[in-house]
Formats: C-alpha cells, structure tokens, sequence
C-alpha cells in the first residue's frame, strides 16, 4: 500500500488525460473512450480509500460505476450508430442540425 | 518493495497508454491503448487488494465495454484517419483547462503539506493479512447495504439493453 | 551486499515456485498442445477407419515436431494494407489469455502457479474472455472480407456462449459456496460426490457451451475450410497460425481443467470419502503399468528396430511413472506424497476423458449453421441456465431453511428444470417448424 497520495495522483492524471480527450478529439467514439477512462479515473479513487478504511463500501460504489458505464457505452453507441446511418459522419463538428 | 514495483509498473503503464489513447488518429489504435489502460487499472485494483474488483473489471470492462466499442468501430468502418482539424482553438481550450486542473490539485496538496497534522488526515491501513477475503466481503456489503442500488442498477442496465436495440435497429 | 541485491534475492526466495511454474507453463504447454493436436489425428483416423500420422517418427509420435518446424521455417506473409502492429498483436493476445488462465488452475492439490487467489475460476472465466479480443483484432488487422466476418461471428459466438457457460458455473459455485478453486474441490469432498451428480444440466450446459467457447466442431463454423476460408486465420501464416492454433487448444485445456475443477470432482478420486474403496488408489498405478504393458506388446510387433526401441522406451516411461504412483500408496514414508501424485494423475485423467469428448463429439456431428447457432445460444441453452440456477437456489433454500433432505432437494428441482428444458425444446421446434414453413412458402430456390 502506497501513500494514499500516489494514488490520487495517478487518479488525477487519468482524469486529466480523460477531460482533454473530450475537450480535443473529433471523433465521437474516441470521446466516448476518454469519458470511459474518467470513469476509470474515479474508481481507482474510490478503491484507494476503500482500502485505507478497511472496508469495502468503496469497491462496491466503483462496482456500480461500471454497471453504469456499461449502460451508458451501449446506449451512447447505439445512439452513434442511428446518427450514422443518417449522416455519414462521426465527426463532432459536423454533428451540428441543432445549430441555428 | 515489491509493492512500490507493481504500483510504479502498472501507474505508468496506465498514463502512458492513457495519453497514447488520446493522440491516436486511428480509432481502432485508440480503442486497443484503452484497452491496455484499463487492464493496467485492473492491476492497479489487485495491488490494493481488491480482488473481485480486478476480474470485475476485466470481466465487464475489458471483456464487455472494449468488445462492444470495438464492434462499433469495426462494423461502421470509423476507424479512417481524419483529415485537417478545422478548429484549431480546441488545443488551447484543452491545455487551458489541463492547467485549471493542476493548479487546483497542486493547491490542494501545498495546503496539505501546510498543515501539522497531515499525516493523521487518514488512518493507517490494515495489512494485508488484517483484511478479511475479499469476495466474501464484498458480496455481504452489495447483498445487505445496497441491495437497492443493485436491483436498480439491473434495471438500468435493462433500460439500457432494450434502449440500445432499438436504437440500432434498422428502420425497414 | 546492496539493499537491492538483497531485496531481489528475498523476492526470489519467496516466489521461486510460482516463478518456475510459470516458465514451466509458457515453455510445456505449447508442446502439450501440439501432442493433442496429434492425439486427435490419430483419434479422427481411428474414427474413420485409417491410421492417421504415421511416418514421422513412430507411430507418428514426432509429427508435432515436425509441423512445428515447418510452421517455424515458412514465409511471413503480411497483407497489403493491413495495419501491422495489430496484425502481430492478435495473436499474442490469444495465446497470452490461455497461458495466463492456466495460471489460476490447480492441477492437484500441490500444482496451482496462483495459489489460493479469493477468485479462483471468476479470474480463468475472465482472462480466458480476454481471448476474444486476439480473434476481433486478427480479423480487422487482416484487412479482408473473409476473416472480418469471420472474426466478427466468431466472437458474437464467442460472447454469447460465455454468458450461457458463466450462468451454468454459478450453479455449480452456488453448491460449493466459494470462488476459490481449492475450496471447490473441497466442498465436492465435504459432500462425498462430484457436483455433476448434484448439477447434471449444469454438466451439459457448461459442456455444449464450452464447445462453443473454444470454436470446435459442432460450433466451428467461423474457422471451417469449406464456409470463410479460414475465417479470421485466413491472412494469417506460418508462425501466427501456429499461435492462434496453439491458443486454441490450450484454451481447450483450460476449459477442460475448469469443468473438472467444478463438476467432476478435481483431484478425487470416485467415491473419495468412501472408506472401504479406498483400495481404488491403487489404480492410477495400475492404469499407467497397464499402458506400459501394452507398449511392451507392440514394441514386439514393430517392423523397424528404431521404432521397437522408441516404444521400450515409452513402456520404460510408463512404468517408472506407474512405480512411483504405486510407491506413495505402498511406501509408508511416502504417504504424504499420495495426495499430490494420485490427485494430479486423476485431475490428468479427467481432463483428458472431457478434451475426448470434445474431439469425439467434433468427428460425430454435423457443423450448425451459425443462425442456428444463435438460435441455439440464446433461445436454449442461457434461458436453461437461468432456470437451472434457479432451482439449485431453490434447492439449497430448500435444505437450509425448510430442512428437506440434500437429495430430494436437488432431485425434485433438477425436475422442474427439466420440465422447463422440455418446454423450451417445444418452443424451440415450433419456432423451427413456422420458420422452415415460412422460408419454404416464400422462397423458391429453382424460380426462374
């Protein structure tokens, strides 16, 4: 067991890395992808402290962490799927029919 | 000693492949460097000694999640390099808020470094001996406290399954 | 000396064994696999009325070699466009999955790599799935139709029969209580017999799944000659072929070693706790001189001398594994060795009895279609493991809070199981009558 600091900031840097996958890339699956290793960011956090308590009320908030992600991923790649039989793109920029 | 060995192995493993995932211009490349990302977070999970956690993630993220991005990839054909970024401000916007980040987290950590008593902020950690088994444990806590939480969540991810059929199902 | 040199030798001193375990699975296992590639020849000659391998060496004993070496020795051909790095990727992943899952397996109660890990056959379950993604990523990096689509039916075989093989282990974990592999085994001791007379369904679930699981004949359309090619292996030759091929048949292994880990009883002996069979240990000993007798007996009838020699050694081979079989039983001082050999020769014995069912099955039955296939996956087998694990929930419900005997429990919910299982083989003919009524209404193959 590292000091807990180690952890928050390996938690940190896949967070970081995360948000500039958003905010940077086009393509909507790659977006998809870093929203993931967000998601991952967070677990890592919470299993740190769950193992600095001793307890396991950590690892199983992260355990529905990824039953949520697993939602999400499908329902946000079925809805990527139905945009791109309609348009032929996976572009972010180009997904624009909102924009006035 | 071991410990810190595994720990620096699978950390560095997971920002580098992090990073790499990032800056991919094949999607198909990006899809695989996450998919090492996330096995090296699975390791990172065992070395804190959450076992179910660790197959949890390759079993669901790994073993599901990827394979479902990687279809996704595959069957549309989504994996062509881009050609010229047209919005060039993104950088800036993502090194902006690159720098928002770590000034907060630096702040948090000289405030804590401040402070007499920062070695108390958290307990101790029980050796590893000290722990119970893992799975077991688990299973009391999921099955007792947050047997709510776990009938929604099968429920979500019914919604989920049902809401991503029909979704993708063609319109004849 | 340095606190590092200090530190590493400390390391060494503790995790020698696995160490070596480890390196003993990545350099032996390969070679395992190619003797039951030729086990099988020689099995689908002997089926079909032939002799299989028989020139190179004798009896076509050193055949694996050989194929090996010209696998070794062939022209690396990469597609055109395909994408390189994840072309040499694929394979290594597949094989690296099989491998690492037998890192988990307990051949014996003293031969397990990861001993005593809390999640015993959820971490072979899961690292064995990490598979699929050498399938998927072979068959994209190939960069053609035929191994696309076929990569793509292959792992949607893949995923769904995991999830019909996952539900019918829980039923069999929800009789043993515990993940852990050791402890399984124990249990299966603790009630006196294996979980396949407690489980049956689950047996035959896990069974046709794991046929599924492992791309074999009946479900081995993704990679049969006459359908894709060769499916995602079709870009793939020479060495890459060989690994793909070699993970295949170590995750028949491990599979195999999962089975009966959970259902056949591990390392016991039948009717372990009966005392009065406890003469059945003698016959690993027996078994094995058995053989070695045999050998002696062709080794008379060889034609050629190198062959006659190869086959006394063979015998001499046999015997000395049979004498020391026979010695922890006999030999006093011995004795605490005979849980390890017995047990690690009964857990052989077994496995090797499934992987013959495996290969026995695939030279019987005809291949499926893959939208039979499917069908089969999801409209039979995961609805009947559902149910299955139902009812030994039920069962054990039944004995712990009601109080009912063990054996009545299992008996009257293997039942309604079957109830079930025959409703959903009703179900199952129906919906095949109305579709081939369907097509043959509709279609009409010679119009025009």
């Amino acid at each position: 067991m590292m000091p807990v600091g180690h952890y928050l900031f390996l938690s940190f840097a896949l967070f970081t890395i995360g948000a500039i996958g958003v905010i940077t890339r086009r393509n909507v699956i790659v977006i998809l992808m870093s929203i993931e290793l967000i998601l991952n960011a967070v677990n890592i956090n919470l299993v740190a402290f769950s193992r600095i308590f001793g307890d396991v009320h950590g690892q199983v908030f992260a355990l529905f962490i990824i039953a949520d992600a697993a939602a999400e991923a499908a329902v946000g790649l079925g809805i990527i799927i139905a945009f791109f039989r309609n348009r032929e793109t996976v572009l972010a920029d180009e997904m624009d029919l909102l924009k006035w | 000693m071991l410990d810190s060995i595994i720990f620096y192995f699978f950390a560095g493993v997971a920002i580098l492949s992090a990073a790499l995932m990032v800056t991919r211009r094949n999607a198909i490349h990006s899809a695989v460097f996450l998919i090492t990302t996330l096995l090296a977070t699975a390791g990172i999970f065992l070395q804190l000694r959450a076992e179910f956690l660790f197959i949890a993630q390759i079993i669901l993220y790994v073993g599901g999640i990827m394979v479902l991005f990687v279809f996704v990839i595959m069957l549309v054909r989504l994996d062509v390099p881009l050609h010229h970024i047209t919005f060039r401000f993104q950088k800036w916007v993502a090194l902006f808020v690159a720098i928002a980040l770590a000034c907060e987290v630096g702040v948090m950590f000289w405030y804590v470094r401040r402070l007499p008593s920062a070695g108390l902020l958290t307990p101790p950690a029980p050796s590893p001996d000290q722990l119970p088994p893992n799975s077991e444990q688990f299973a009391k806590v999921l099955f007792s406290n947050y047997l709510l939480p776990f009938e929604i969540a099968s429920i979500l991810l019914l919604v989920a399954m049902i809401g991503a059929v029909v979704m993708a199902k063609k319109r004849t | 000396m340095s606190p590092a040199l200090h530190s590493i030798v400390s390391f060494l001193q503790t995790w020698w064994v696995q160490l070596v375990s480890g390196v003993l699975i990545v350099a032996v296992v390969p070679l395992i696999a190619g003797y039951v590639v030729l086990v099988e020849r020689k099995l689908m000659a002997d089926m079909q009325a032939r002799l299989g391998p028989m020139r190179v060496g004798p009896h076509g004993l050193l055949q694996p070699i050989a194929d090996a070496l010209k696998l070794l020795i062939k022209e690396d051909i990469i597609p055109d466009n395909a994408d390189k790095a994840i072309f040499w990727l694929a394979p290594v992943v597949s094989m690296t999955a099989a491998l690492v899952s037998m890192g988990a397996i307990a051949f014996g109660p003293w031969f397990q790599v990861a001993k005593d890990i809390n999640i015993g056959i959820l971490f072979v379950l899961g690292v064995s799935s990490l598979g699929l993604f050498g399938i998927v990523l072979g068959g994209w990096a190939s960069n053609s139709h035929y191994a696309l689509i076929g990569a793509l039916r292959s792992t949607a075989q893949l995923v769904s029969y995991e999830t019909a093989a996952g539900l019918a282990i829980i039923s069999g974990l929800l009789l043993a209580g515990t993940l852990q592999i050791r402890s399984i085994v124990d249990a299966q001791q603790h009630y006196g017999v294996w979980f396949i007379f407690l489980a049956p369904v689950a047996f035959f679930i896990y069974l046709v799944a794991s046929i599924a699981e492992t791309n074999r004949a009946p479900f081995d359309l993704p990679e049969a000659e006459s359908e894709l090619v060769a499916g995602y292996m079709t870009e793939y030759s020479g060495f890459r072929w060989a690994l793909y091929f070699l993970g295949e048949y170590a995750n028949m292994i491990v599979v195999a070693a999962v089975a009966t880990t959970l259902f056949l009883g591990g390392w016991l002996r039948p009717f372990p706790n009966v005392r009065w069979l406890n003469w059945l240990d003698v016959l690993p000993a027996l078994f094995t001189a058995g053989v070695g007798a045999y050998c002696v007996y062709r080794a008379g009838k060889q034609p050629v001398r190198v062959q006659a020699l190869f086959m006394w050694a063979v015998a001499a081979l046999c015997f000395l594994v049979a004498l020391i079989l026979a010695a922890t039983v006999f030999v006093p001082l011995l004795q605490a060795a005979r849980p390890g050999f017995l047990g690690a020769f009964w857990f052989m014995l077994k496995v090797s009895a499934y992987i013959y069912v495996f290969m026995w099955l695939r030279f019987t039955l005809p291949r499926y279609r893959f939208d039979q296939l499917m069908h089969l996956g999801w409209y039979l087998l995961i609805p009947l493991a559902i149910v299955n694990v139902f009812s030994v929930g039920m069962a054990m419900m039944l004995e712990s809070e009601f109080g009912w005997n063990r054996w009545l429990a299992l008996v009257v919910t293997m039942l309604f199981t079957l109830l079930a299982a025959a409703f959903l083989l009703h179900l199952n003919d129906k919906r095949t009558a109305a579709a081939s009524s369907a097509a043959a209404e509709t279609s009409d193959t010679y119009a025009g």
